[in-house]
């Protein structure tokens, strides 16, 4: 019952609050015209990872009729050397890749945060330690190590979770050394010195204070994490070193690479997967963009497209272009 | 007599280097046990595996044949892990590395460096060019917001969401298969009777098989640099600093660079590290589609025959240049931003 009074009372309470609410709507980009694009572009290729899958036919099967070009006898993207279809392969590996992206983009936000806020948070010796280990296992280099640890685990224990878990162990050390960054400078502000002060216990101040002024940092470094195993897992698998028996946009790569579509000329077979990282790549960096105009106000104020929203005159645009550009 | 103000600057100067080389040594010492650690950490046993592709051959697997291997793959005798660790300490130091079994009986160290001038000079200039590159448009783009340089950044980002490989794919198949402008695969003509050396026809030929590989790092990383310089000159250019040095009636191109230009790298310089991670990275897998004779189509080829010594000798050495790279990279900003030094 006590929740669903506190729902009723926020519906009732919106004439009050209105700043609040006006706050919150400057707070989110809606206008953006890279936030509208990047949304939608990563909207349709998860609900086409979701979906997909469930409508198409099985991707493993073979068939006589390889190296069809698109289009053909009902393969949309034509076939592969064995005959099986591009289409479906696409459908099934989408979504291996997204897995793969959303579990690399949670654990290493996980790992950042513990490094990155609480050592920051807390300081003193755990925060020394915590940085270092963080600097050091930013300057190992990522990719070697996951191929060297790739290697060592027998083909049959490799699934998807296992390598995402690879790829967040290399991957999480350049949020958190953001993170850190940022949370010193949050931790040294005036509220959080008067909210300790007031004696706010700690996890509070950490939790209610200090956290939401790191959300939008940490959403675009889960983007950024993201983009990262997104990548990072297509080049493991075209190495040959990829989750086995699942469908990622790598493996196909792999696949494609390795069965000679390159000289053969197929080239439905490996440009469409790329593609597909590509698009959502870009889509994930456009949603980036808009973060960090949240983050940095100055990125958003100066760009001509939001000077041509004050209402001004082409002429008046462009003497202030000339104003501003030397 | 209290020191003058010249020794302490020295001394806080001489204070940020060391601190520095210390961090290196301490990553250098991390890297290397990490090597050590990972065969043994991990569920498969690299004996064993060899042991089960041999029996697959055919090939007549012994007792003596197991405890070659396990000798050849450094595991050695002692099952004391502090005893291997000394003995793995004591062959990095005399640069042994073991045995490769791509190359047998070559040492791993003899294939490593036929391999390693072809990738540093390869992702070396390459990084260069696209950091360069990168800052200089990151600049302009800053300096006029909104320009058609400007806008130009969502396209260059894109070909960072890109796949390296992939880039490389496309490439391939536009500028060696449908038009014929590039060879497709090698470091340089091996059949023209090119001798490796510091001749004129031996570089020529090594820029142009160099030509696409390099060209894909560059389109991969240029627009990382160029979207990080151009954000942080956006910020730079509304401080305090830049209106007075406009007032003072400088020229344009001393605030644009002096000005401007010189506090915006920093952030740059500082995430090489990060930058760098993705090059070297793209880059291995690059070298695979091109069959370039670098560290990246080694590691391929040591994975692909499961010879573990060679991939853990090529990790090291990828390991090490890319902390030599960020160590040059932190003096390099040392020197650009003099508080570093007094700070510290």
């Amino acid at each position: 019952m006590t929740s669903a009074i506190s729902l009723d009372e926020q519906a009732v309470m919106p004439t009050a609050p209105r700043p609040a609410r006006r706050s919150i709507a400057q707070l989110l980009p809606s206008r953006s015209p890279k936030l509208v694009v990047g949304l939608s572009i990563a909207g349709v290729i998860i609900l086409w990872a979701i979906i997909g899958p469930l409508i198409v036919g099985n991707p493993n099967a073979i068939s006589t009729s390889m190296f069809q070009t698109p289009g053909t006898a009902g393969h949309l993207l034509g076939t592969t050397q064995t005959g099986q279809d591009v289409w479906s392969q696409i459908a099934y590996g989408t979504r291996g890749s997204l897995i793969i992206g959303f579990s690399v983009g949670i654990i290493s936000t996980v790992l950042s945060a513990i490094f990155g806020i609480l050592g920051a948070y807390i300081g003193g010796a755990l925060d020394e330690t915590f940085a270092l280990f963080t600097n050091i296992v930013l300057v190992i280099p990522g990719l070697p190590l996951v191929i060297v640890i790739g290697n060592y685990i027998p083909v049959n224990q490799r699934g998807l979770f296992l390598i995402a878990i690879v790829l967040a162990l290399t991957g999480w050390a350049g949020s958190a050394r953001v993170l850190r960054a940022v949370t010193l400078s949050v931790r040294n502000r005036d509220y959080v010195a008067a909210s300790r002060v007031s004696g706010e216990k700690t996890w509070r101040i950490l939790v209610v204070e200090i956290l939401p002024n790191l959300i939008p940092v940490m959403a675009s470094q889960f983007v950024f994490a993201m983009i990262f195993a997104i990548l990072g897992e297509a080049g493991l698998s075209f190495l040959g070193l990829g989750a086995s028996n699942s469908f990622t946009l790598g493996t196909i790569l792999f696949q494609a690479y390795n069965d000679l579509a390159l000289t053969q000329g197929a080239w439905w077979w490996f440009v469409p997967p790329g593609l597909v990282i590509a698009l959502f790549g870009c889509a994930l960096s456009l949603i980036n963009f808009s973060i960090d105009e949240i983050i940095n106000p100055k990125l958003r104020n100066s760009t001509r497209a939001v000077r041509k929203k004050w209402g001004l005159s082409p002429a008046q645009i462009r003497q202030l272009d000339e104003e501003q550009i030397k | 007599m209290p020191p003058g103000p010249g020794f302490v600057k020295e001394s806080r100067t001489v204070q940020f280097y060391l601190k520095k080389l210390v961090f290196y040594v301490v990553a250098l010492w991390a890297a290397v046990t990490l090597n050590f650690l990972i065969p043994r950490l991990m569920p498969g046993n690299p004996v064993d595996v060899l042991i089960a592709k041999m029996g697959a051959t055919g090939q007549p697997v012994t007792r003596q044949t197991r405890e070659a291997l396990a000798i050849a793959l450094g595991q050695g005798n002692s099952t004391n892990w502090f005893v291997q660790y000394g003995e793995y300490i004591n062959n990095l130091v005399h640069g042994n590395l073991g045995v490769s079994i791509v190359d047998f009986p070559a040492s791993v160290t003899t294939v490593i460096s036929q391999a390693l001038p072809w990738t540093i000079c390869l992702i070396g200039l390459s990084t260069l060019i696209s950091f360069l590159l990168g800052i200089g448009l990151g600049v302009l783009a800053g300096w006029k917001r909104g320009s058609w340089l400007d806008n130009l950044i969502p396209v260059t980002t894109m070909f960072q969401a890109v796949p390296y490989f992939w880039l490389a794919l496309i490439l391939v198949l536009l500028l060696t298969r449908l038009t014929h402008f590039f060879p497709f695969a090698g470091g340089y003509n091996v059949y023209g009777g090119l001798v490796p050396g510091f001749t004129p026809q031996f570089i020529g030929s090594a820029v142009y098989y160099g030509f696409l590989p390099a060209l894909t790092i560059v389109l991969s990383s240029v627009g990382g640099w160029m979207l990080g310089m151009r954000n942080m000159m956006v910020s730079t250019l509304s401080e305090d600093y830049i209106l007075t040095a406009e007032a003072k009636g400088l020229k344009p191109s001393r605030v644009r660079l002096t000005y401007a230009a010189r506090n915006a790298v920093l952030p740059s310089l500082s995430g090489f590290a990060i930058s760098l991670g993705f090059v070297v990275a793209g880059s291995i897998v690059t070298e695979e589609v091109f069959s370039y004779p670098g560290i990246g189509q080694l590691l391929w080829t040591a994975v692909s025959n499961d010879d573990y010594a060679l991939m853990q000798g090529i990790f090291l050495v990828i390991s090490v240049s890319v902390l030599v790279a960020n160590l040059v990279v932190d003096l390099l900003y040392a020197l650009i931003d003099p508080r570093t030094r007094a700070r510290s």
